[in-house]
């Protein structure tokens, strides 16, 4: 860039735009900042506070955090979430590559038939209940099958990881077919190192997804046992049911109540935000690559 | 049978490719063809007991009840209404804040400000709306600012159908905003500097740079957004309606989607729900091929 002399409109701007961005990034923490210290937070003065709690009020405690832990629920959801998360990303990446590998492959004739095929999903889709019928029918409803099957796949995913494994060059791969390698060697140990990148943030996109999701175990699960950790926050949050039944004195109980709520989401979202900063440069890459070729 | 022929020297030529199919064409097949087919539904009086081959055909009975039905105008209107106003607030901001952010010179402010927009991405719908239901209840951080601006007494704002959109779109602003703006992020990264600096030599101020270099050298960009957004037009976060609205809201808030969800799983109305999601996904395909079509007609820029 040329150096030139700033005109006063420049400046003036330059000073509204800081503090625009500041207040917009202000404004996108302020919320996250007020759940966590509410959390810590003595519970009477919390629920008589009525402006955004910037510190803890009165003395910080784990008080709130202690009735989280005993709830047998909480953890239960945990286990069930991270095994959900751990299966779909092993299943989903496997299946988005094997998909992106062969319809990456120049000698086989129908790939773009292949394509047609999966991308039109993206158009049309059968619904809600159509899609529930084939998941009863095929004996998934309530059963874990149903939480990691039907989700099994991703257009979006295919196409960025064809789009990665067609910037590989050919070469690779015919040297590695006149060393003797089957299409299982050169998708796995030559392709999968090249592309090491696109699959780490489809694996990414996969975990955070699943971590987040709720509405399948809605429609397809019954029994609580196999309920991710946010069916039992939407229980707790949105349809507020009480699990303060430990005996203990009524009033300390109404005053937990207040504090709970904020300690759930504090357990349920710590984890992703502390995995938070060193994967968002990945996620900031995956956009781009998704967006490259649509 | 030429084709047959083809398929078969494909097939000898490339057998391990075709057995590597087998697992994505199934998985496509069960998944999203046959509930295609299960569109049939939306014309029977279905029963899960009889299933798809036996239950009684109604024709077009479902569809006469749905257009029929008060909350049939209630839902297509909500469903627009939320759409419109989610497309006219929720699209430009990333954009703007792009725009914003692409004028700040310090590197490390900009990363910083970058990082923190896109937290609230990562905080998930069922948290978010815990959150919401919290600062919008009678005494919660929102609704004590409404009632200090309003000059009424505090509510639970989310018992009020007036309140209910505003604090949607508002929402999905906060939470989609940074997260949003990626992509436009880099594609400002790539407008060719060189441009900047021929403009500066003929007088252009950062204003007339900005609306004659950099918001054409990403209308591509913006495009192709544009009509993704436009695809899922119709199919409006259902699941954060599912969480924010209660009977008391359904004025403002009960969706097309919203209504396939309960007419199917609430009241297993199975055949209605179908027939109503019909429509529902029937109207989405054409908006995206509308917007699609148009785009490549006047601009050069399509998805397809």
């Amino acid at each position: 860039m040329m150096v030139q002399k700033k005109s006063p409109s420049k400046i003036t701007f330059d000073i509204f735009n800081h503090v625009l961005l500041i207040l917009i990034a202000g404004i996108c923490i302020v919320p996250i900042i007020h759940v966590v210290f509410a959390s810590i937070s003595d519970p009477a003065l919390v629920d008589t506070y009525s402006g955004i709690i910037l510190w803890p009020l009165g003395t910080p405690s784990l008080n709130g955090y202690n009735y989280v832990f005993k709830y047998q629920k909480i953890w239960m959801g945990y286990r069930n979430t991270i095994f959900y998360v751990v299966v779909q990303c092993v299943i989903t990446s496997v299946l988005s590559i094997i998909a992106g590998y062969i319809l990456s492959r120049k000698r086989f004739r129908y790939r773009n038939v292949l394509m047609g095929f999966i991308a039109f999903t993206m158009l049309f889709n059968g619904g809600m209940v159509p899609t529930f019928m084939v998941v009863r029918n095929l004996g998934m409803y309530d059963t874990r099958w149903a939480m990691l099957i039907p989700s099994a796949m991703n257009v979006f995913y295919i196409i960025i990881m064809r789009t990665a494994i067609q910037g590989i060059p050919d070469s690779l791969e015919e040297s590695a077919r006149m060393d003797g390698a089957g299409e299982f060697i050169i998708m796995f140990r030559i392709i999968l190192p090249l592309c090491k990148a696109t699959f780490a943030v489809i694996i990414l996109f996969v975990a955070v997804y699943k971590w987040n999701e709720w509405f399948p175990a809605l429609l397809y699960l019954d029994g609580e046992s196999r309920y991710p950790l946010q069916m039992f926050l939407r229980e707790i949050l949105i349809k507020q049911v009480d699990f303060t039944n430990q005996a203990d004195a009524m009033e300390r109980l109404q005053l937990y109540k207040v504090l709970v709520k904020y300690c759930v989401i504090v357990v349920s979202t710590l984890p992703i935000l502390c995995v938070y900063p060193f994967v968002q440069k990945y996620f900031v890459t995956g956009v781009m690559i998704g967006s490259v070729k649509g | 049978m030429n084709v047959f022929r083809n398929i078969a020297t494909d097939f000898r030529r490339n057998k391990a490719i075709y057995f590597l199919c087998i697992p994505i064409v199934a998985w496509y097949i069960i998944f999203c063809y046959m509930p295609m087919g299960g569109i049939a539904m939306g014309f029977q009086n279905f029963s899960p007991a009889k299933g798809i081959f036996s239950s009684p055909w109604v024709g077009m009975k479902h569809f006469r009840d749905f257009f029929g039905s008060t909350y049939a105008w209630r839902s297509i209107r909500n469903t627009l209404i939320i759409s419109l106003m989610d497309l006219l607030f929720n699209f430009p901001m990333p954009i703007i804040f792009a725009l914003l952010l692409n004028e700040i010179v310090s590197h490390k402010f900009k990363r910083t400000v970058q990082t923190i927009s896109y937290l609230p991405y990562f905080i998930s719908m069922v948290v978010m709306c815990g959150i919401i239901v919290d600062f919008t209840k009678s005494g919660g951080v929102i609704s004590n600012l409404v009632s200090q601006l309003t000059g009424q007494p505090a509510q639970n704002l989310l018992g009020n159908a007036s309140y209910f959109r505003p604090i949607y779109i508002i929402s999905n602003i906060w939470q989609g905003v940074g997260y949003g703006s990626i992509i436009y992020i880099a594609a400002l990264s790539s407008v060719d500097q060189e441009l900047y600096e021929a403009a500066t030599i003929d007088g252009a101020n950062r204003w007339k740079q900005t609306l004659h270099i950099t918001l054409p050298g990403i209308s591509a960009t913006i495009i192709i957004m544009l009509i993704l957004k436009m695809g899922t037009m119709l199919a409006v976060g259902s699941e954060k309606i599912l969480l924010l609205y209660n009977p008391a809201t359904y004025e403002t808030a009960d969706v097309i989607s919203t209504l396939v969800y309960r007419k199917g799983f609430v009241d297993y109305n199975y055949g209605f729900s179908t027939a109503v999601g019909l429509f529902n996904s029937a109207v989405n395909t054409t908006l995206l091929l509308i917007t699609n079509g148009l785009s490549r007609k006047y601009s050069e820029t399509s998805l397809f």
